[in-house]
C-alpha cells in the first residue's frame, strides 16, 4: 500500500494569504454596494490605518526616495539620483558583507531546519509532552543580546566552560568568535540556539495535521520508523515545511544583535553582516542615503526570496495533489 | 501483558505513548531528546553559576561545576549597589545598571505596544471579518501586502520620522511604530473571527444589542485564547527587541533592558571581562520573560502548536 498518496491534510496553518477564507455568504439584502456599516467600519478601522500608513507603506515609499539622495540628517536630503547604486555596486565591502550574510543564513537555514525538524519529530512520535515542547522553547524568551552574551561567555577563549572542555580532551582551545573562520558559523548556530525550538514548533504544529491512522496503518503493513518518515511526514509536511524554511530565511537575513554584541562585525570585517553595515553606514558615519540604497538591495534579494516562496508552496501543494 | 494497553484508540490529538517496548531506536531516540533539553537548558544553568561566583574563583576554576565562592556581589554591581571603589575591586567597571529605571522602561515600552497594538488591531480585524464597507477587500488587500516589507527596510525612514516628530530618546518614540498594528496581528485575529458562527452574532443583534457592544462583549471575550498568546508572543517580542530601541534610545530616560545589557558588556574592562557581573545582569534581564512565560506556558505552547501561530 502506497501510503504517500492519500489526500493531503486540508489545513495547512501556516500558509499565509492563501489562507485567508472568504466571509459566509449570508449578507443581508439591505447591504448594498453604500455598505450598512460604513461608517462604524472606518471608526474600528482608524487606528490601524494611520499606523499602517504613517509607520509601513510611508516609510516603505520614503526609503526608496532617500536612497536616491545624499542625507546626513542635519540638511535636507539632495538629490543625486543613482549615485548611491554606483558606489554600491563598487564597494568591496557592501560585496563582502553581502557574502557573509549569505554565509550565515545557509549555516543558520540548514542545521536550523534540520534540528528543528528532528526536534518536531521526536516530539510528535516519541512524547507529546507540552513540558518538552515548554523547554524546548525557552530559549526562545532570550533577546538576542542575552543568547549573544551566554555564548560569548561560554566560548570564551580561556575560561569559557566550552573551551575549558576541548582542552580537556587534549584538543587545542578555538578562539571562536576572534577567529576570521569560525566566527560567522559560531553565531549562526548561537542563534540556532535561540531560535530552533520556536521553529520545531511551527514545523510540530504541521505535524499534528497528519492524521494519526496513517502512522498506525503502515505501522500494521510493517514499516519502520525511518519510513514511516520519507514516505509519510515528509511528503504531507513539505508545504508546510516551505513556508517555515522561507520565513526563517526571511528573519535571519535581518541579522544583526548577536552580530552587535559579540564581534561588532569583526575580526577584519568578517562578521560583518549587511544589516550591521547598513546600520554602521547610518549611524557611524551619517551616510543615510548610501544605508537606504543598500536596504533597497536587500528589499530586492528578500522580496526574490518571497516569490520563491509562493512558487515552492504551490509546488509542494500540486506534488500531492 | 503489555500488549493489553493498546486498547485506547486514537483521539487523533493525544496518542497513547506509555509502555511501548523500548527497542533500540526508542532509547536511542530519547537519548537525541535528553541531549536536546541539556543543550537548551545547560546555559542557563551556566549563567546562574557564573553570576553566583566571584572573577578572581572564575579564573582559578574555570571548569568548576558548582559555583566558585558564592557569593552575590555580582548581582549587587549588576544593580548598581555597589561603590565604584568596590565594583573595581572586583573586576567590574565603575558604572552599573540603573536597573529598575531600565526595568520600568522596558515594561513601558512592551506594555504600551502590547495592549494598543493588539486591541486596535482586533478592532481592525472584526472591521475586515464582520462589517460591510465600500472598499473593504482592497484595504485589506494593502494590509497583506504590508506583511512582505521586512522590518529592517522600515527601521531608516521611521528613525527619520521619530527624529522629525521630536520624540528621540522618548519611551513613546520607541514604542509609536509598532503600537498601532502589525499586519500579521490583524491578519491572525481576521482569521479568528471569521471562524466565529454568525448566529453567536444574530442572537445578539436580535436581543438588540449594535455591533459595537457585540465586538466588546461577544466576540472579544470569545477570542481570549488566541488573544492572549498573540499578547504573550508581542510581548516578548517587543521586550527582546534591541535594533530599533539602540537607535532612538540615548539616555537613561528611555533605555530599554536589552540596550543597557549591550551597554553594560561594553563598559566591562577588556582585558578581564567582568563574567561575573555580565552573567548575573543577563540573568536579571532574562528573568521576567522567564516568569511570564512560566505563567502562560501551556496555553502558549498548545496555541502555537495547533495553529502555528507566527
Amino acid at each position: 500500500m502506497t501510503i504517500a498518496s492519500s489526500s493531503p491534510p486540508s489545513r495547512l496553518p501556516l500558509s499565509g494569504a492563501e489562507g485567508a477564507r472568504t466571509e459566509p455568504s449570508t449578507k443581508r439584502g439591505s447591504g448594498g454596494s453604500s455598505g450598512g456599516d460604513g461608517r462604524l467600519a472606518a471608526v474600528f478601522i482608524a487606528p490601524a490605518l494611520v499606523g499602517f500608513v504613517v509607520f509601513l507603506l510611508w516609510p516603505t515609499l520614503r526609503g526608496i526616495y532617500l536612497s536616491f539622495t545624499r542625507f546626513n540628517l542635519l540638511t535636507p536630503a539632495e538629490w543625486v539620483g543613482l549615485a548611491n547604486y554606483d558606489r554600491m555596486i563598487h564597494d568591496p565591502i557592501f560585496w563582502e558583507s553581502l557574502k557573509v550574510t549569505v554565509e550565515y543564513v545557509v549555516i543558520n537555514i540548514g542545521v536550523q531546519t534540520v534540528s528543528a525538524l528532528a526536534i518536531a519529530v521526536l516530539l510528535q512520535r516519541l512524547t507529546q509532552s507540552a513540558v518538552l515542547r515548554g523547554i524546548v522553547l525557552t530559549p526562545y524568551l532570550m533577546s538576542n543580546v542575552v543568547a549573544g552574551l551566554v555564548w560569548l561567555w561560554i566560548l570564551d577563549n580561556q575560561l569559557g566552560i566550552g573551551n575549558e572542555i576541548i582542552s580537556g580532551l587534549g584538543f587545542d582551545r578555538i578562539p571562536f568568535l576572534a577567529d576570521e573562520t569560525w566566527a560567522i558559523p559560531t553565531i549562526a548556530l548561537i542563534n540556532v540556539w535561540r531560535h530552533v525550538g520556536y521553529t520545531a514548533l511551527l514545523l510540530f504544529a504541521g505535524l499534528m495535521a497528519i492524521p494519526n491512522d496513517m502512522y498506525e496503518a503502515a505501522k500494521v503493513d510493517g514499516a519502520s520508523e525511518w519510513r514511516m518518515f520519507w514516505r509519510i511526514t515528509m511528503p504531507l509536511l513539505r508545504p508546510v515545511l516551505a513556508v517555515v524554511l522561507i520565513m526563517t530565511v526571511i528573519g535571519s537575513f535581518q541579522v544583526f544583535d548577536t552580530v552587535a554584541v559579540t564581534t561588532a562585525g569583526g575580526p577584519a570585517n568578517a562578521t560583518n553582516v549587511l544589516q550591521f553595515y547598513i546600520y554602521q553606514s547610518a549611524f557611524g558615519r551619517f551616510q543615510f542615503g548610501y544605508a537606504s540604497a543598500m536596504s533597497v538591495a536587500l528589499l530586492v534579494v528578500l522580496s526574490a526570496i518571497t516569490v520563491l516562496q509562493y512558487r515552492l508552496t504551490r509546488a509542494g501543494q500540486t506534488d500531492l495533489g | 501483558m503489555a500488549a493489553v494497553t493498546t486498547t485506547t484508540t486514537t483521539t487523533t490529538r493525544v496518542r497513547p505513548t506509555g509502555r511501548r517496548p523500548l527497542t533500540p531506536g526508542r532509547v536511542l531516540a530519547w537519548t537525541a531528546m535528553g541531549a536536546i533539553v541539556l543543550v537548551t537548558l545547560l546555559p542557563f544553568y551556566w549563567i546562574l553559576r557564573t553570576a553566583l561566583s566571584t572573577n578572581s574563583g572564575l579564573a582559578a576554576h574555570a571548569s568548576d561545576p558548582l559555583p566558585v565562592n558564592p557569593t552575590g556581589t555580582g548581582f549587587a554591581r549588576a544593580l548598581g549597589l555597589e561603590s565604584t571603589k568596590e565594583a573595581i575591586a572586583q573586576g567590574g567597571a565603575g558604572g552599573g545598571l540603573k536597573f529598575w529605571r531600565y526595568l520600568l522602561n522596558s515594561v513601558i515600552v512592551s506594555t504600551l505596544v502590547t495592549v494598543c497594538q493588539i486591541f486596535f488591531s482586533a478592532m481592525a480585524a472584526y472591521a475586515f471579518a464582520r462589517l460591510r464597507w465600500r472598499g473593504r477587500d482592497k484595504v485589506f488587500a494593502l494590509f497583506l501586502a504590508g506583511l512582505m516589507v521586512p522590518t529592517i527596510f522600515t527601521l531608516l525612514p521611521n528613525f527619520v520620522l521619530i527624529k522629525e516628530l521630536g520624540l528621540i530618546d522618548n519611551l513613546l518614540g520607541i514604542a509609536l511604530p509598532t503600537m498601532f498594528m502589525t499586519p500579521f496581528a490583524v491578519f491572525f485575529l481576521r482569521q479568528f473571527f471569521m471562524n466565529v458562527p454568525r448566529e453567536v452574532e444574530e442572537a445578539a443583534l436580535l436581543d438588540g444589542a449594535g455591533k459595537v457592544r457585540i465586538f466588546f462583549r461577544v466576540l472579544l471575550p470569545m477570542a481570549s485564547t488566541p488573544v492572549l498568546t498573540l499578547a504573550v508572543l508581542t510581548y516578548i517580542t517587543s521586550w527582546n527587541d534591541y535594533f530599533w530601541p539602540l537607535m532612538v534610545s540615548y539616555s537613561d530616560n528611555s533605555r530599554v533592558l536589552t540596550v543597557a545589557l549591550a551597554i553594560f558588556r561594553a563598559q566591562t574592562p577588556q582585558s578581564g571581562v567582568d563574567w561575573s557581573g555580565l552573567m548575573a545582569a543577563t540573568l536579571i534581564a532574562a528573568l521576567p520573560m522567564l516568569v511570564l512565560f512560566g505563567f502562560f506556558a501551556r496555553r502558549i505552547v498548545s496555541t502555537i502548536s495547533f495553529t502555528g501561530i507566527k
